[in-house]
């Protein structure tokens, strides 16, 4: 070191570094802490709190292992209260400058979350979770590049890259092989990101997680068109990246055809495919009465699988009532539940015989590693999207067990893993209904039958709490009502300071992504769709999987 | 040492006083100076001086009721500049031996009739590298520290390349040392500004 640089450290005449902070710069010390709140650090006189931004990583240089950390609060302090009393001069830059960093300082609070490097562990098997604190005066560095691709991967063949950590270039990478193994969720208010953050996903595991995806579409973006700012502009979809691998289904042909979507098959759904489960499950957005719903059961007791038809067709008659009462159904149920019925029956996809089994094509497409969009066209409301979703995905399920079950044996392969695609989730996931859904059932058994969910919503408080405990891995974006924090927080470690962060989230394309799929919470920008430039992005992970399969036949031929 | 200006007459281990070789060459106030007790160089900082007449029990006088200006009176009274004396005291702030720096009390005394020389330019800036030396000026028991304190700094920051910087530097040791006592640190900080 040269004399002239010593000089300018020990007298603190660095001067603030005019483009930000370095990467390797000493942000500061740790001066006090606790495993369970995390620690305090004081800053360096150098290093501005204007340069400090919640949600960035640090390193902590401890004695015997570096931490991995991030930054969740960032604070002024003086150390005389006097000071803030009665400040210097406005004019008295002298005395401000003298008492930066000295008499009044910025404070970091810092979580660490990993150890990096130490012991035996940590070099075989990566970063582990923290279980202690640094030493006191541990030197605190922002994160280099190079630990945080210790800590959040590189890019393979089962890692995708989802989008960067707030403020820095490096890559956040999941293993999706991983991710699919459980149900996951994507969480935020109106218009924050989630279905692009959703489409990213869905492209990143239909090339990596060696799992196939059923979406249901309530609102038509994830198979051919989306549009973004709004409706103002149009981005692309699945299928127009991936028209191999992807197939779009649909309940609104017509529309369909006029958006000028390819589609692969039509779904129409029959009377008799109805089951009363499906109409328990309307109960409320049908408006049926507890009586109605009891009625519904006993009405296929008594009708067969017929049901559905025969009642809508039971007439104002003497024998209807004979019927009615031999069942004990009370005049005034029955009309309840005929007007609910009468509302299925409107909806255009239902017919009283499909000519073709919808579940018979989804699973035939499935099983051939096809992913299925289903778009809902312009049925968008909530009834036909329960209906329908409910209805298919707990057919299919029950294909997925029997063929689990087939497999045990041992004679046949397990299916695919499944991943099933829903929005407005609380609607079938709230506590009432969740115990009826079949979603409810997948959302608890953690891929019992190789299927998992990835649920979409934007008022993760109305879920049930069992179930959003048993999802694997949480993406939020931003929240702002309280109660929905709390839900999409609850059971997290560092619940406190990672509220902070959500809190801070931009309005869009912003997210905090938690649990089972990454060593720890990071708040990140999910990468960008809807540019050419994006597009070629995303499929070349596609040409990379593809060489990857090509080499790996290359190898065997 | 043709630069000599005084000589040790009482020294202690923190302090000694020099006697002025001209009526009033006393240097300012906080300026440093050093005094040689071989191998050692004693280096302090100027506090308290005062001049006053050679005899303890015999007060000067007035004498300048006809004259017109100060400078006449000595002018008429010759004699005068060998009938007074000017004296200073000096804090001791550290100790110099060979090529090491020391900013805390020589393990001796000066010698009295040593001699006292200012401090070059470059001894200076390379004695105020550091600023451990503020703790002993903190502890004077002479002049409020606040004034010598401040006195000293800027002496020192005359011959900074940067003055501003040092003087910033110098108050963010000083608020360390001073922590507990915010108006005394601003009373320092206020006079140091150039
Ligand atoms: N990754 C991204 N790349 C580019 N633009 C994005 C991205 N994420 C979000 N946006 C912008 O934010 C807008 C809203 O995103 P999105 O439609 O995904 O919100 P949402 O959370 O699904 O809303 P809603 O709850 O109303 O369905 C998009 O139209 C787009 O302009
Ligand atoms: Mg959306």
């Amino acid at each position: 070191m040269t004399e002239g640089k010593k000089r300018d450290q020990t007298l603190g005449l660095v001067a603030n570094n005019e483009k930000g902070l370095q990467v390797d710069q000493a942000l500061g010390l740790v001066v006090s802490g606790s495993v369970e709140k995390g620690t305090e650090v004081r800053l360096d006189s150098q290093a501005s709190v204007e340069d400090m931004v919640v949600g960035r990583y640090v390193t902590i240089a401890g004695k015997k292992r570096r931490f991995f950390g991030m930054i969740t609060d960032i604070s002024l302090g003086v150390t005389d209260p006097e000071i803030a009393v009665s400040p210097p001069d406005t004019a008295d830059t002298f005395t401000a400058a003298v008492l930066e960093g000295t008499a009044t300082y910025g404070a970091l609070h810092v979580l660490p979350m990993l150890t990096l490097g130490g012991e035996a562990t940590a070099i075989t098997e990566g970063p582990q979770p923290v279980k202690t604190v640094p030493s006191h005066f541990s030197r605190v560095n922002l994160a280099s590049e190079s630990d945080m691709e210790l800590v959040f991967g590189k890019e393979d063949e089962s890692r995708f890259y989802i989008g960067n950590p707030l403020d820095m270039e490096t890559h956040l990478c999941l293993d999706l092989e991983t991710l699919v193994k459980r149900s996951n969720g994507i969480f935020g208010k109106s218009g924050t990101g989630k279905t692009f953050l959703t489409r990213i996903l869905l492209i990143g595991m239909l090339q990596k997680s060696r799992a196939v995806n059923l979406i249901f579409d309530m609102h038509n973006e994830y198979g051919w068109m989306g549009t973004s700012e709004g409706g103002q502009r149009q981005v692309k979809a699945l299928k127009q990246l991936f028209p191999e691998s992807v197939a779009v289904f649909t309940l609104d042909e017509e529309n369909s055809r006029r958006r000028g979507v390819s589609t692969d098959f039509v779904v129409k759904i029959g009377f008799e495919e109805i089951d009363p489960e499906d109409i328990s499950l309307l109960r409320q957005t049908l408006n049926l009465t507890e009586a109605a719903v009891e009625a519904v059961y006993q009405l296929r007791r008594k009708l067969g699988r017929d049901w559905m038809q025969k009642a809508i067709d039971l007439n104002d008659s003497d024998e209807t009532r004979a019927l009615l009462a031999e069942m004990s159904i009370h005049e005034s149920t029955f009309q309840n539940l005929k007007r609910g019925l009468a509302t299925i029956r409107r909806l255009p996809f239902i017919v009283s015989r499909s000519p073709v089994d919808a579940v018979k094509q989804i699973m035939e497409y499935l099983d051939r590693g096809m992913n299925v969009v289903l778009e809902f066209g312009r049925f968008r409301d909530i009834a036909a999207y329960m209906l329908v979703a409910n209805m298919l995905a707990r057919r299919i399920y029950n294909r997925y067990q029997e063929k689990m079950e087939a497999s045990m044996g041992g004679t046949v392969a397990p299916p695919t893993p499944l991943v099933i695609t829903i929005e407005e989730a609380h609607k079938f996931l709230n506590t009432e209904i969740a115990s009826q859904t079949i979603f409810g059932t997948i959302a608890r058994e953690m891929r019992k039958y190789n299927v998992t969910l990835l649920v979409i919503d934007q008022r993760p408080s109305a879920i049930d709490e069992e179930i959003m405990s048993q999802m694997g891995t949480k993406i939020t974006c931003l929240l702002d009502n309280e109660r929905d924090i709390d839900a999409v927080l609850a059971g997290v470690s560092g619940k406190n300071e990672l509220k902070t962060v959500l809190a801070r989230l931009a309005p869009k394309q912003q997210a905090l992504i938690f649990g089972h799929a990454v060593p720890m919470p990071v708040p990140f920008r999910p990468r960008d769709w809807g540019t050419a430039e994006s597009y070629k992005e995303f499929t070349r992970g596609n040409n990379y999987a593809q060489k990857a399969e090509k080499d790996i036949k290359d190898l065997f031929d | 040492m043709e630069n000599k200006i005084a000589e040790v007459i009482a020294a202690g281990s923190a302090e000694f006083t020099a006697e002025c070789y001209e009526l009033y060459n006393i240097p300012p106030l906080g300026s440093l100076v050093k005094t040689i007790n071989e191998p050692v160089e004693i280096i302090g900082v100027v506090g308290q001086s005062m001049t006053s007449g050679f005899e303890p029990g015999r007060r000067p006088i007035a004498r300048g009721k006809d004259e017109a200006s100060e400078a006449a009176v000595y002018q008429t009274n010759p004699q005068l500049t060998k009938l007074l004396r000017s004296e200073f005291q000096v804090v001791v702030i550290g100790h110099k031996n060979g090529a090491n720096l020391f900013q805390y009390l020589p393990p001796k005394p000066a010698h009295i009739h040593g001699f006292v020389l200012p401090c070059s330019s470059d001894e200076i800036q390379t004695f105020s590298r550091s600023f451990d030396f503020l703790n002993l000026l903190m502890h004077n028991e002479q002049i409020p520290p606040e004034e010598l304190i401040a006195a000293a700094l800027r002496e020192m920051s005359r011959v900074q390349p940067d003055p501003s910087a040092f003087l910033i530097a110098a108050g963010k040791k000083l608020t360390g040392l001073m922590s507990g006592d915010y108006q005394k640190l601003k009373a320092v900080l206020g006079r140091l500004t150039l």
